[in-house]
């Protein structure tokens, strides 16, 4: 392997330091500033873009072949694996299998057992690899033990990573309140069950004056909830998933399993207030939400299957259409899925700046395919996008300086 | 239209006056489709009032009655209506049976298309459960009930009621009281009764009341007295004895307070409605049974019987492509 690549005649895009025409150097892995040693291998980019690889957080499972295809070199596992992150032998476990390709981050489990009652060893398990707290697909009901989350995470300066719907309101149903709902005959929740959810963890965040990462935002009044705190002052960052901006809850018409996700799709309405919430930066961050379930779990009645889509392949091509559509620029769009997501983690990278390690992938944004729920890479193909044309492709992608092949 | 106006080998399977393989609901029909069924369904209650000469057109074909939830009436009507067309009915008791033993849904629906039947009829507790069997099998699929979903021909049965004793079904104001948050019989009812040109009117506290319901073309009410004004037919619904305790009405004495269809009621603010009940009956919660019983107004047991005529031509008109008659094949 060359100690050094310079990657020459391309389109860098970097969330610090915006678009340039130009050369990247790559040096031990590393970004560096200054002349190319002689002998460094040259990557001629041909004018195609060169930007920081992916990161997604709160990926369900740990899916390589899809993270390959998506661009992505680091995931953040939900805590709320089998079994789940709550003890260091297998928080440590999972960070240390993805190596060298994929690093894997660990969320850890916020209560013991995510069962919503008791702290679960925070610190232990951060020592272990994890990088943040969450409390996995569920909310924790008990406002005193969410309190108590949060304090014991400022204390460690650990990020809470919490999924926000109210759980009383959300039993049973498998879709948002609507038209779409009532047609199909669904058990539905209503949509203000994420924003009550919200507000609470919102105050308790304040109060405390932890970090909170709502991982996924779906909602108008909840962006208004999470809008509001930020000019406040709380440390407050949220995540969405490209379904969640590019699909309503009419998706799920003809019971398509493959729209069945959580939080459920929402209305046209949420769905624009979740543009909105791009464009003037109350979303911090894309990620794919990747949860690959096979047939035995989708190809079931709409309220029976799993919810769950698996995206990590085709985030990197959705992001970019957001970008071709001038809702966000293409630094920014960097910024949600590569700088953002990396500095929850409390990790220096995402960026193309000199010091920072030499992730970084080379894409054509231009190129146009299909998404296909049969030949998607990955574990599974349950992606409500199914049959989508899309442009934007992965050519090439570097971990440490080193290309993955 | 007449055979002539076909070309051959350009008819749609199923024939171009009815053109579906399945019947997984009223959602799709169109009004013309609605009311060929309900013509279809016409010439069966007369071929049952006198049971002159049997009709065996089903002869040698295989019925199978797939319920996956408990059924005492729907299922016996369809039985009573695949033996009146001469069809070999066969019964599968799904709800104690293989999938209690965690078989999927898609490898039981597999197992009944490799036993050759000519016709499934499917009955199962989750919405959009039979629109998905109805995907793996090559035989027609009827739903006879799927969650809280659809329940066509429940709601063709209670249209041809509604034409039959009113004479015509555009323009008539119908009331449906209950539980529409739950029931598959007020989904398919709407549909059908809007599709045919009806005024529909919708009754429930909130709390049993499917969000954005008013995009269906109705109108809500909460107020049932206010919903019954001028009504000329009044649809109850059965409240489910596990909702009366608490969930979503304080109890079954309130609901009979607000929602229950009295006498007094009937006569103070529609006279001379027509009543119906899709049963089975909770009588003194949700209807009275001077009401229930009325004899001119009450419409109850002549929607049974229409229940059969209805089914009888859904099996019919469904299995005339496999049976290849003229037009259809």
């Amino acid at each position: 392997m060359n100690r050094a690549i310079l990657f020459t005649d391309a389109r860098l895009v970097c969330p610090e330091r915006g678009e340039r025409e130009g050369e990247l150097l790559v040096v031990d892995g590393v970004i560096a500033d200054g002349p190319a040693p002689a002998d460094a291998l040259r990557v001629d980019c041909r004018g195609r873009v060169l930007a920081p690889a992916l990161i997604d957080i709160g990926v369900a499972r740990i899916d390589r072949a899809a993270a390959r295809a998506g661009g992505i070199v680091r995931v953040a596992p939900m805590p709320d694996q089998v079994p789940v992150l709550d003890e260091p032998g297998a928080v440590q476990r999972l960070a240390l299998i993805g190596r060298p390709d994929l690093w894997i981050h660990p969320i850890a489990a916020a209560t013991r057992g995510l069962a919503g009652a008791d702290l679960a060893e925070m610190a232990i398990c951060l020592s272990a690899g994890a990088r943040a707290v969450g409390t996995g697909r569920g909310w924790i009901a008990d406002s005193g033990v969410m309190h108590r989350v949060l304090s014991y995470a400022r204390d460690l300066d650990v990020t809470v990573i919490t999924h926000a719907e109210d759980g009383g309101l959300t039993r049973g149903a498998v879709a948002s309140e609507g038209e779409t709902a009532s047609r199909l005959g669904l058990p539905a929740a209503p949509a203000v069950a994420e924003a009550l959810a919200i507000a609470r963890d919102l105050m308790l965040a304040e109060e405390t004056g932890a970090r909170l990462h709502l991982r996924a935002v779906t909602t108008a009044a909840g962006f208004a909830l999470v809008r509001a705190a930020k000019a406040r002052g709380v440390r407050v960052t949220c995540g969405i998933t490209p379904a969640h901006l590019l699909l309503s809850d009419n998706a799920m018409s003809d019971f398509r399993t493959f729209a069945h996700l959580s939080p459920p799709l929402r209305s046209e309405t949420d769905r624009h207030a979740a543009l909105a919430a791009l464009a003037d930066g109350t979303i911090d961050l894309l990620c794919s939400g990747h949860d690959p379930r096979g047939p035995e779990e989708k190809r079931l009645p709409f309220a029976d299957a799993s919810p769950g889509a698996a995206d990590a392949a085709a985030l990197l091509a959705l992001a970019l259409g957001l970008a071709r559509d001038g809702r966000v620029s293409l630094p920014r769009l960097f910024a949600l899925l590569a700088r953002a997501p990396a500095a929850l983690l409390g990790l220096d990278t995402g960026a193309l700046l000199p010091g920072l390690p030499g992730d970084v992938i080379l894409l054509d944004p231009d190129a146009p395919w299909r998404i296909d729920a049969d030949t998607l890479p990955g574990k599974a193909g349950n992606t409500p996008f199914d049959g989508l044309p899309v442009q934007g492709k992965l050519l090439r992608m570097w971990k440490g300086g080193r290309e993955l092949v | 239209m007449t055979q002539s106006d076909h070309r051959p080998g350009t008819l749609i399977p199923g024939g171009a006056v009815f053109p579906h393989r399945h019947l997984t609901g009223i959602e799709g029909l169109e009004p013309h489709e609605i009311t060929f069924l309900l013509d279809e369904a016409e010439t069966w209650v007369e071929a049952n009032r006198t049971r002159a000469a049997p009709d065996r057109r089903l002869s040698g074909f295989t019925q199978i009655n797939a319920f996956f939830e408990n059924s005492t009436r729907t299922l016996l009507s369809f039985e009573i209506a695949g033996k009146r067309l001469g069809a070999d009915v066969v019964n599968m008791h799904a709800a104690q049976s293989s999938v209690k033993k965690g078989e999927t849904l898609i490898d039981t629906a597999q197992t009944l298309n490799a036993m050759r039947a000519d016709v499934i009829v499917i009955r199962h507790m989750s919405s959009g459960a039979v629109r998905l069997i109805a995907d793996k099998v090559d035989c027609p699929v009827l739903n006879a009930g799927d969650g809280r979903h659809e329940h066509p021909t429940q709601a063709l049965l209670d249209a041809l009621t509604i034409r039959r004793r009113l004479g015509g079904i555009a323009h008539k104001r119908v009331v449906i009281c209950g539980d529409l948050l739950h029931s598959r019989v007020a989904r398919s009812n709407i549909l059908a009764l809007t599709a045919l040109a009806a005024e529909v009117r919708v009754c429930a506290p909130s709390t049993l009341m499917p969000p954005a319901i008013e995009r269906f073309g109705v109108t809500a009410f909460s107020d049932f007295d206010r919903a019954m004004e001028g009504a000329d037919v009044v649809m109850m619904l059965r409240l489910q004895t596990e909702r009366m305790a608490g969930g979503y009405v304080p109890s079954s004495r309130e609901y009979h307070l607000r929602y229950g269809l009295t006498l007094e009621r009937l006569a103070k603010h529609a006279p001379g409605a027509l009543i119906m009940h899709p049963g089975p009956m909770n009588r003194g919660v949700e209807i009275d049974s001077a009401v229930a019983d009325h004899v001119e107004q009450s419409a109850i047991t002549e929607q049974v019987q229409m229940g059969v005529a209805v089914r009888m031509a859904c099996l019919d008109v469904l299995t005339r492509r496999a049976r290849g008659v003229k037009g259809w094949a």
